[in-house]
Formats: structure tokens, sequence, C-alpha cells
């Protein structure tokens, strides 16, 4: 589903991303660890096209899609998550939702002067998947709610939302359980399983080793922008290498 | 006063008044809705003036291009084209860019489009500007005030046509994005919205809407020259916006007319007021004045007089019965 080669990422001197390779395979749920500043998040805004690569490959469904903007990629159905919530803080919880899917009919204003109709019946259907997630979420009683009214967990729950919206063959979640009650975030886990079944891929992000090694398989291990291992929650967990950088001792 | 110079006085206020409410209402499309921060509006407002005024108005003796004649609703249709190509123009170059080049940029190309209107002599008379410009429908009656009021009519029906086809579209999924855009544009473009695409059009819209102001206010005022497109008129409209409510296109349009009526009532105190010696500081008090009330809103109401809706498209809403009907 998704492979990459070679990619690096620099900011200044800094090796963000140093020449990292893998695969995630179609249908998995990846884990992607490792401890803070290893280049997790960095990997994903490559992949998600936020900023080009320094050097490297990302191929994607078949697609070379290294160069490609932000907007281009989520086109073929790779969505991402922010570790740090991007709400339209301005916009309600059930707008925000709203805004996701592609080719809305309502999209190109001049429908909106021609169309009335059929825009407004895409619009309820929309709505109506859209309310189906904030239930599923626990977030239907601030569907009107302005998104700056949101607690932090309730953020990490909308971006959820919003990437359930597209529809996408693989979702790269960014820490989803950070700041998520133990109750809601079984439920997550089990959605995300549920999802998975259905046939979409998934990379996650997650310093929650319980859930990582519960639901991942397999696990990537990444620490100073290289990636250190990988294998199954057992493997991972068994490696030296793997304690050793999650203590602060810097890879040989 | 009789009633009548008060009608009359009344038409003309309001036509002006409804210049720039159609001109607030193009901002309000870049500004309020999208966060385009867009610091040439006068110039687009002038695009469409001189192109009306050289559609419509007659051949004079020291022009090279001109004078076509041509009835003015060619002339406005012209100006909403010239003033959107101009636009499409701009934004293409500049919207891809940080956000501070589009300020940048559009303020320097009203600044060009004032210097071009003062030295490309051949076809704007520079500092001489354009007269004799036709005012429609004025052939029906002898009376000023009848032909003021038909005017009054025309601007009227304008502000009516750009507000409803600005409310259908922006009440809509296409409303929704711009106001992504505005709020968090790494994200909507992380959700796959072609950021640029939107920006263009809404800057594109925006400024087609002000080109077809200009050209109404050349043809009711009859002559155009260079100095009635001075920055400042750019100003006055972001205060007229901020005063009325960005993001609420009526309270664009509400805007228009309280502050325009504050700017000339103010005009009318001060030279009543001010002793013969300070009149010539009397602009610059009027400056200060409305940068008071900017403040004074600012600090007070800073949503402005009608704020904008919570919900920005017409269907988001969660109970289905306390949807509007239309
Ligand atoms: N836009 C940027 N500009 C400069 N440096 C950056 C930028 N983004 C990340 N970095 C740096 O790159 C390194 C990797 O950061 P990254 O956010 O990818 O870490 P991470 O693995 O996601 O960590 P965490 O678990 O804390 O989220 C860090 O040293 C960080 O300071
Ligand atoms: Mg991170």
């Amino acid at each position: 589903m998704l492979k990459v080669v070679e990619l690096s990422k620099d900011f200044g001197g800094l090796h963000a991303v140093n020449g990292v390779s893998f695969e995630v395979g179609e249908g998995t749920i990846t884990g992607l660890i490792g401890p803070n500043g290893a280049g997790k998040t960095t990997t994903f805004n490559l992949l998600a096209g936020a900023f080009p690569p320094t050097g490297g490959q990302i191929l994607f469904d078949g697609h070379d899609v290294t160069n490609l903007r932000d907007f281009e990629i989520f086109r073929l159905g790779l969505v991402r998550t922010f570790q740090i919530p991007r709400p339209f803080a301005e916009m309600t919880v059930l707008e925000n939702l709203m805004t996701v899917p592609q080719r809305q009919l309502g999209e190109r204003f001049w429908n909106n002067w021609l169309r009335g109709g059929a825009v407004r019946n895409q619009e309820h259907q929309i709505r109506e998947q859209a309310i189906e997630i904030l239930e599923f979420l626990g977030l239907f009683h601030l569907g009107d709610a302005p998104a700056n009214q949101l607690s932090g967990g309730q953020l990490k729950l909308l971006e959820l939302g919003r990437a359930l919206m597209s529809e996408p063959k693989m979702i790269l979640l960014d820490e989803p359980g950070a700041g998520i009650n133990p109750t809601l975030l079984g439920e997550i886990v089990d959605h995300i399983a549920d999802l998975n079944k259905r046939g979409i891929t998934f990379l996650i992000i997650e310093h929650n080793m319980d859930l990582v090694m519960s639901l991942c398989e397999p696990i990537l291990v990444m620490a100073d922008g290289a990636l250190l291992t990988q294998g199954t929650a057992d493997e991972v967990q068994r490696d030296p290498r793997v304690l050793d950088a999650f203590l602060g001792g810097t890879p040989a | 006063m009789d009633a009548l110079s008060l009608l009359s006085f009344a038409a003309f206020f309001l036509t002006f008044a409804s210049f720039f409410s159609l001109t607030c209402l193009g901002l309000n499309m870049q500004w309020g809705f999208t966060g385009l921060f867009n610091v040439g509006v006068v110039g687009f407002f002038a695009v469409g003036a001189y192109t009306s005024a050289i559609l419509t108005g007659p051949a004079y003796p020291d022009t090279l291009f001109g004078g076509f004649g041509l009835p003015v609703p060619i002339g406005y249709l012209g100006a909403i084209v010239t003033s959107a190509i101009a636009a499409f123009v701009v934004g293409f170059v500049t919207l891809r860019l940080r956000e501070d080049f589009l300020a940048i940029s559009t303020f320097g190309i009203a600044v060009t489009i004032q210097l071009l209107a003062l030295n490309l002599q051949s076809v704007t008379r520079g500092p001489n500007g354009l007269y004799s410009l036709p005012k429609p429908l004025s052939g029906l009656s002898e009376s000023n005030l009848v032909d003021n009021l038909l005017y009054l009519g025309i601007c009227v029906l304008c502000i009516g046509a750009v507000y409803w086809a600005f409310e259908q579209m922006v009440r809509s999924p296409w409303g929704r994005v711009l106001r992504a855009i505005r709020e968090d544009e790494q994200a909507a473009a992380a959700l796959g919205k072609n950021v640029f695409a939107y920006r263009l059009q809404a800057f594109v819209v925006g400024c087609a809407v002000m080109g077809l102001a200009g050209a109404l206010y050349a043809n009711f005022v009859g002559f155009i020259s260079p100095q009635d497109f001075l920055p400042i008129v750019t100003f006055q409209v972001y205060v007229m916006l901020i005063v009325g409510g960005s993001g609420n296109n009526l309270g664009a349009i509400l805007g228009g007319v309280v502050v325009w009526a504050l700017w000339s009532g103010s005009g009318a105190v001060i030279a009543a007021v001010l002793p013969p010696d300070f009149q010539t500081q009397a602009a610059a008090v009027r400056i200060v004045l409305i940068g008071l009330v900017l403040a004074l809103m600012l600090l007070y109401r800073p949503a402005g007089i009608l704020r904008e809706r919570h919900i920005v498209s017409r269907e988001a809403r969660m109970s289905p019965q306390s949807r509007p009907t239309r």
C-alpha cells in the first residue's frame, strides 16, 4: 500500500528524518513508535505532502506521491490527523466534519445558483454521515458548538472524526490516544480494528504501549531520524536496542 | 429644508453609500469569508470606473483610445470583466505565495493603477480626467431628482442581486471551504481542498464586484479623475466592513451606509464648526474621527453591528426541525 525508500528531511543542519525505508502492507495496522523527537511526526508530514522531502521516494497505492501536494495526496485516499489538533476553530463541530468529503456538488459555487436542490440532497447525506460519526465519538451533543469550545481530548476526537469522513484507503493517526479517557480509548481501538476489517489500512504513531502492542502489527521503531528496527510486538519488545533508545541512549 | 430637497438629498446620499456598500460586499467575500488581506480595493474600483468611462464616454479631442459611446449596461459589464481579469492576474501570481505577499502586491497594484491613470494621458486624460459620462435613464425626465431616484434604483438592484448571489454561494459547501481556509489553511489542504483555487475564486469574484461599484460611481458622477482613487478609499471600505460586521453580507451593506453617513456628516459638521483658517485640516480631522470610530468598534463590538453567522452553510445544523425552511 505504502512504500518509503531512503526518505530524508533536513531542517537546516538537523536531520529530522534520515534515510528511512519501510513498507506498510495493505490491510495492516502498522505502528510507529520512538522517543520524543525521533522524527515520527516529520515522517507523517512527508507522507502527507505537508512539505517535500530532502531526498528519497514515497509510493502510495501504485502512485509516486513524493512530490505531490497535500491536497493531491488526500485525493488519492491517504488522510492524516495532526498530533496537535488543527480544528477549524470558528466553525461548528458538525461543519468541521461536513467540510471533508471530496467532490461535493456545492463546492463549485455556481452549482449553488443553478442546482440548489441537488446540492441540498447531497448536504443531507453528508450530514447523516457526519452525525453517525459524531454519535460514535460521543460528540453528538456538541454538533452545533464551535470547535474552539472543545477540550483537548475532544479535539483529538474531532481530528479522528474528520479523517473518517473522507472514506480513505489509508489513515495516518498521530497519537490518537493522547488525552483520551481509557474507556473511550478502548472504544476507539475497537473502532479502528473494525474499520481495518472493512479494508482501511492504518499507520499509527502512539506512545501508549498498551494500545500499540495490542493493536499494531508490525511495529516500526524510529530513533534519531532513522529506522531502528521493525517486527511484531514481541520481537520489538525483546530488542535491546529499542529499550536503549527509549531510555535515552543513542544507538551506536 | 422642504420635503423635496430632503428627498433629493436622501437619494444622493444613499446612491453614494451604495457604491461603498457594494465595494464592501466584494471585500467581505475576500476578507470576511476567506481571510484574504486585499489592500488594493481602490485599484479594482478604479479599473471598473475607467473601463466604464472609456466604453460609455464620448470621444475626447485629446485621447487616442476610447470614446466608444456604448450603452451604459455594457460599460457595467465591461467593468466586471476587466476588474475580474486584473484580479485573476494579480491573484494567480500572488495567492500561491505567503499571505503577506498579497497585501504588499495589492497595495502596489492600486498605486500602479492610480499612476497609470495619471500618466496614460492618451487614454485617461491624466489629471484632467474623463468627463461627460452618460447616466442611464436620465433621458426619461427633465427632473434631476427623478434621475437620481432612478439611479438609486439601479444601485439597489445591483446590491440586491450581488447580495442574493453571494448568499447562495457562501451559505453552502463552497462557503464552508472558504471559512475553513480562513481558519486553518494547512488543515484545509490536508483535507483535500485546493486552497489556491478557492482563494483565487473568492478574490476574483470580490474584485469583480468592486469593479462594478466603480462603474456605477463613474456613470453617476459623470466625471472621474485619478484623485478619486486614493488609498484612503481602501481604508474607508475596511472600516465600513469592520463596523458593519465582517463575514456578514448584510453587515457589509449596512456598514457602507453607516460609515458613509458618519463620514459625510462629520464633513458637514467640521465645515460648520472649524474656523476658516483650519478648514484645510478638515480632511485630516475626518480621518482621525473615522479612526476613532474604528478603534471604539474594535474595543466594544469587535464582531461589528451584525456578527457573522455561527453556522456557515445552510444545511449544517444538528436538528433538522430548526432548519430554516428555504
Ligand atoms: N518544522 C520544523 N522545523 C525545524 N525543526 C523541526 C520541524 N519539525 C520538526 N523539527 C525537529 O525535527 C525533530 C523531529 O521532530 P518530530 O516532530 O518529527 O518528532 P516526533 O518523533 O514526532 O516526536 P514526539 O513523539 O515528541 O511527537 C525534532 O528535533 C524537531 O525539533
Ligand atoms: Mg510527533
